[in-house]
Formats: structure tokens, C-alpha cells, sequence
């Protein structure tokens, strides 16, 4: 409300600026400094905290380090071991890839379909409360309710279902049998995927104005799904690429669900993922330098994919 | 003649839209109701065969259990619930302040090396943050700070997404705007809190919300940097509960532990959801 009424002077504030130049030059120095000063403190724990932490990754990835003796410099076997001969890893990229091409794309789209769809709706508040509320529940403590679900014996929920309509003549062991495990967690993955990307796209259709349907129809526009792609899609970029970077480091840092729901080490690796690989090596076995190794290869993966997504989304534009 | 039928096509495909959206909120609730039926149930409902999804006898008798039970073990449960509510309001509160006047300073000050500092936090976006945890914890533990609350409170607070999040809703407000209260007199201190603060409340409010849910249901910091019992939080105490010995006649405590964990967080999302909705359209990625 106020600042409508500061736009409609701007020219007075233009106006001035010439005749202070000077005065503002000696200000500007003494602007920086102050700026740097309420900087201080998130660059500091920024610092300290992301930046200072990357840069080690990257550093403990060439040695053997255990916590107890200095790290010795091991050059690149960490990645020969780790591409190589580390079976297990290779699993695990296998059903993180599996998993964050399915469930990546799937939430991603699911999402803006959702969004689009309850913005047509009434009642926007209710329906984008029901979706949005699995996002929020602690993946840890809601596989209480998916391990009832998808328990393997007849007590399951799911099995107890499926034996009484008949569909299956004996349970089936979700959450243990190596082939039903990523399924089963793809499938909780997707419930709890409505999270902050849902919320952005909802908030970015309501931007939309509505005269540009208006003129979108003067235009030739026919179907709901020609004004999507035509209007909708184009005017909501940017939030379009801030769910697709939030969804690819989602689903490639897949971790919680994968062990809440098939333990860990899950049978066979089935669930193991590249997180698992890294909590593994980091925080049981302790050796931190090939857990680093994993952590930098992870980084790369997510950066240059969210990179390859900005320019693709970025270049459709022109 | 025409036009009504068509009306009435349309209204009932409208109808239909309704009826489908419903039945898959139905269909999503499911865990939910079932999660909260199942915190109400008495003990002989636990173990019918076959299960049943609704509570028939409803008790609070899981919720004693939860709270005296769990007195056998070293650490009463509310010592979690204390844990939780204490790590996550203090990230929230200082995540507040300090990633709204590092935002301040970027959209508004842009000092030299502002729009690189802004690029390093752009990119800190984009990977997971389990990443950084091995030297994180290297780095905490050199401080001295496992098992102490400022491991599970201070890498938390500097966090890419808040300050960006708060930088993008602080570049729609006009400098004219700064600029009148300059000419008022007000200190750059002042400034902060009277305008700019005071302008992008549904911002706050937003990056409140995103920051409370995330850290109350987060559960890696605590299992890395803490190894006292008495350290843990929530979440990780409702998994040891699931994991320990006896998990069969502690199930309806563990089904109330889950309910009391996931309440908090819906409860603030409802509270603040009209305030979320109008922050987030300025949360796009600009290319």
C-alpha cells in the first residue's frame, strides 16, 4: 500500500541525484562497509558452515582418513576404488537413477498438474492444504504407518486388502523382497512430493492474470490445454526452474524414506542409495576420505544437472 | 436449446473434476487418518486380525504409555519434545535475522562482490545438503561442539534457501521507498526493521514456516552430531523407539509418538498458509 505512493515520485528522487554525487561517493564506501557488517553474520556461518565444507570434500576425496590419524594423500584411488571395484556403489547410482528418473519427473509434473488443476477449482486453500500436508509429516515418523501398510505378513493393511478381494492368493513381502522395494519407496516418495515446488507452482498460476486468458481467447486460443502451454507454461519460467532444480537435488539426496522403509543395509541393496553408500563409509565405518569421494561426485551430478536445467529452460525462451 | 445442454455438460464434467479431486484427497489422506486412528486405539485394537482401519474404543491410553514408558529408558520422552522444540525454534529464530539482513545487504546495498557472493549462494541451492555433512561434522567436532546444542543449531542457520528466498521478495520492494525513509533521517538499523521488515511479512512468515517444518522433522543432524541420549531429537527418538527391543508392545506408543511429531508442523502450516501462498510467487529462479 505505502509503496504505490513512493512510485508515482521516483522523478524527485532522479532529480537529486546529481547534485549529491559527490557527497555520495565518500557514502557509498561507508555504505559497503555497513552492508558488509549485516552481511558478517550469515557469511560467516556460510562460510564456516557450506563453503568451507565443499571445499574439504573435495580435498579429503584424495586421501585415506579415518578421524584417528592426519589424512594421508592417496591421489585418485579413492575414485578408481569407488568406479571401479566398489560394487555395492554402483548399485547404489543404479537405484538412485532409477529412482530419480521415475519419481523425479513423475512428482515434478504431478505437482503442476495439481496446482493447475486446483487453481481452477474452489475451495484452492482446502485442496491445496490436503495435497501439500504429506510434504510436512517427518518421513521418519510416517513409515510407521507405511511399514503397517505394506507389512509382509497378512496383517499387512495392503495384503489383508489385496488377499480378501482375491487379487493375490498369498502376501506379499513389500518391503523385504529386493524387486518390490523401490516401488514401494518410489510410491511413499511421491505421496510426500507436493512439498515446496507444489507450493510455488500454486503461488505462480495465481499470478497469472486473468486478462491474459481474456485476450489469449481474442487470440485464437480454444482449449484450457492450448492456454497452458501457450500462456500459463511461459509466464511461470521461473518458478518452473525453481521446482525442477528443487526436485533433481530431492531425488538424487533420496535417503530417509529408502531406510526408514527398507533398513539399512536393505536386502540385497535394494534400496541402497548413493546417501546410504556415503552415510555408510562416513558415520559407520569411518573412513571419511572415500565417503568424500561419494559426497563430490554427488555434488557434480546435482550441479551439472541443475545447470543443464536452467539452460534448457532458459533457452526454450528465445 | 443448445446452449443449456452445452451448460450442462460443462457442469457436470466440472462436477466430475470435483468428484476425481476429491476422491484423490481421499486416497492421500489415507495415511494420515490411519496414522491418527491408530494413535486412539487401544491395545486389543492393535492386534485384531484382520486390522482394522478405524478406531472403534477410543483411548488415550497410547499417550500415557508413550510418556511413562518410555521413563524405563535413561531419558524421559518429553526431553525429546523439549529437545526438538528448543533446536528448531532457535534455527528459526536466528535463521530469521540473520539470512534477512544478509538478503537486506544483497538486494538493497549491493556492495562490490555482492553478485558473486549471490552466485555462490545460487549454486549452494543445488546440491543436497548431506553433501557437506563429513567435514561439517569435522568441523564441529573440532569446535567442541558434539553433543552440544550449538552442533544441532548453528550449521543450520545460514542456510541458501532462506537468504535467497528473502532476497527475491526484498527486490520487488522500490528504493524509492528506502530512499523516503533516508530522507526521513532513519539509520540504515532502522530502515531494516520499520520498511523493509515491516513491508515483507508474508515473506518472513513464509521462510518461518519452510524453516520450522524443515528442521522439526529433520533427523540427520541429530543422529551425526549428537551420541547422548539425552541430545536426540523427535524424530530420532520415535525411530529408536521403532527400531529397540519390544517394538511389538510398544506400538501404540510408537503410533502416538508419530502423531505428536507430525501434528506441529501442520498445525503452523494452516496457521500461516494464506501468508506462504503470497510470498511464493517471488520464489522463481530469474535466468
Amino acid at each position: 500500500m505505502e509503496s504505490s505512493v513512493e512510485i508515482s515520485n521516483p522523478l524527485r528522487v532522479t532529480a537529486e541525484k546529481p547534485k549529491r554525487l559527490k557527497l555520495k561517493l565518500t557514502q557509498a564506501g561507508k555504505k559497503a562497509a555497513l552492508g558488509y557488517l549485516f552481511l558478517s553474520p550469515f557469511l560467516i556461518l556460510f562460510i564456516v558452515f557450506t563453503v568451507v565444507p565443499v571445499i574439504q570434500s573435495v580435498y579429503l576425496s584424495f586421501t585415506y582418513y579415518n578421524m584417528l590419524q592426519p589424512a594421508k594423500w592417496v591421489g585418485l584411488s579413492n575414485y578408481s576404488v569407488l568406479f571401479l571395484e566398489d560394487d555395492t556403489f554402483i548399485k547404489s547410482i543404479k537405484n538412485t537413477f532409477v529412482f530419480a528418473v521415475i519419481a523425479g519427473p513423475l512428482s515434478y509434473c504431478l505437482s503442476f498438474m495439481l496446482a493447475w488443476v486446483i487453481n481452477s477449482l474452489r475451495a484452492k486453500m482446502l485442496f491445496s492444504l490436503a495435497f501439500y500436508v504429506p510434504s510436512i509429516t517427518s518421513g521418519i515418523a510416517l513409515s510407521i504407518v507405511w511399514l503397517y501398510i505394506f507389512s509382509g505378513d497378512r496383517y499387512g493393511l495392503l495384503n489383508n486388502w489385496m488377499l480378501s478381494w482375491g487379487m493375490i492368493s498369498e502376501p506379499i513381502l513389500w518391503t523385504t523382497d529386493p524387486d518390490r522395494i523401490m516401488p514401494v519407496i518410489i510410491i511413499v516418495s511421491l505421496w510426500m512430493s507436493m512439498g515446496t515446488g507444489f507450493l510455488v507452482f500454486l503461488a505462480g498460476l495465481q499470478n497469472v492474470s486473468p486478462e491474459l486468458y481474456e485476450a489469449g481467447a481474442i487470440d485464437g486460443i480454444s482449449s484450457r490445454f492450448q492456454e497452458l502451454w501457450y500462456i500459463t507454461v511461459p509466464l511461470m519460467k521461473p518458478q518452473l526452474l525453481f521446482g525442477a532444480v528443487n526436485s533433481i537435488v530431492a531425488a538424487f539426496g533420496v535417503f530417509d524414506i529408502a531406510v526408514a522403509i527398507a533398513g539399512m543395509p536393505s536386502p540385497n541393496y535394494a534400496g541402497h542409495t548413493i546417501i546410504s553408500h556415503l552415510f555408510d563409509y562416513a558415520f559407520i565405518r569411518f573412513e571419511l576420505g572415500y565417503a568424500s569421494s561419494i559426497a563430490v561426485f554427488l555434488f557434480f551430478l546435482t550441479f551439472g544437472l541443475g545447470r543443464i536445467v536452467m539452460k534448457l529452460l532458459s533457452s526454450k525462451e528465445q | 436449446m443448445t446452449m443449456n445442454y452445452g451448460k450442462w455438460v460443462a457442469r457436470f464434467n466440472r462436477g466430475l473434476l470435483y468428484a476425481f479431486m476429491i476422491a484423490l484427497v481421499g486416497f492421500t489422506a489415507l495415511p494420515i487418518i490411519y496414522m491418527v486412528s491408530t494413535a486412539f486405539k487401544p491395545l486389543n485394537e492393535l492386534f485384531l486380525y484382520p486390522p482394522t482401519f478405524f478406531v472403534r474404543k477410543p483411548t488415550l491410553r497410547s499417550f500415557f504409555d508413550l510418556l511413562t514408558a518410555t521413563d524405563s529408558s535413561v531419558v524421559p520422552f518429553t526431553r525429546y519434545i523439549f529437545n526438538s522444540v528448543f533446536v528448531s525454534g532457535s534455527i528459526v529464530a536466528a535463521s530469521l535475522i540473520v539470512c534477512c539482513l544478509g538478503a537486506f545487504v544483497l538486494s538493497k546495498f549491493k556492495p562490490p562482490g555482492a553478485s558473486f557472493i549471490f552466485a555462490v549462494i545460487l549454486s549452494a541451492l543445488m546440491f543436497a545438503p548431506q553433501v557437506t555433512q563429513i567435514p561439517t561434522y569435522m568441523i564441529v567436532s573440532k569446535l567442541g561442539l558434539v553433543n552440544t546444542y550449538w552442533a544441532l543449531i548453528l550449521p543450520k542457520i545460514a542456510v541458501a534457501f532462506n537468504i535467497f528466498l528473502m532476497k527475491q521478495f526484498f527486490d520487488q520492494i522500490p528504493d524509492a521507498l528506502i530512499e523516503a525513509a533516508h530522507i526521513d533521517g532513519a539509520s540504515e538499523w532502522k530502515i531494516f526493521w520499520k520498511v523493509i521488515m515491516a513491508v515483507s511479512k508474508p515473506a518472513w512468515a513464509t521462510l518461518i514456516i519452510f524453516s520450522f517444518i524443515g528442521n522439526w522433522n529433520d533427523y540427520f543432524s541429530a543422529l551425526v552430531f549428537t551420541t547422548s541420549e539425552t541430545m536426540k531429537t523427535l524424530p530420532l527418538a520415535i525411530q529408536t523407539l521403532a527400531g529397540g527391543p519390544g517394538v511389538v508392545a510398544r506400538s501404540g506408543a510408537l503410533a502416538a509418538g508419530t502423531l505428536l511429531v507430525t501434528l506441529p508442523p501442520i498445525l503452523i502450516f494452516m496457521l500461516f498458509q494464506r501468508l506462504v501462498m503470497n510470498t511464493m510467487v517471488h520464489s522463481g529462479i530469474k535466468s
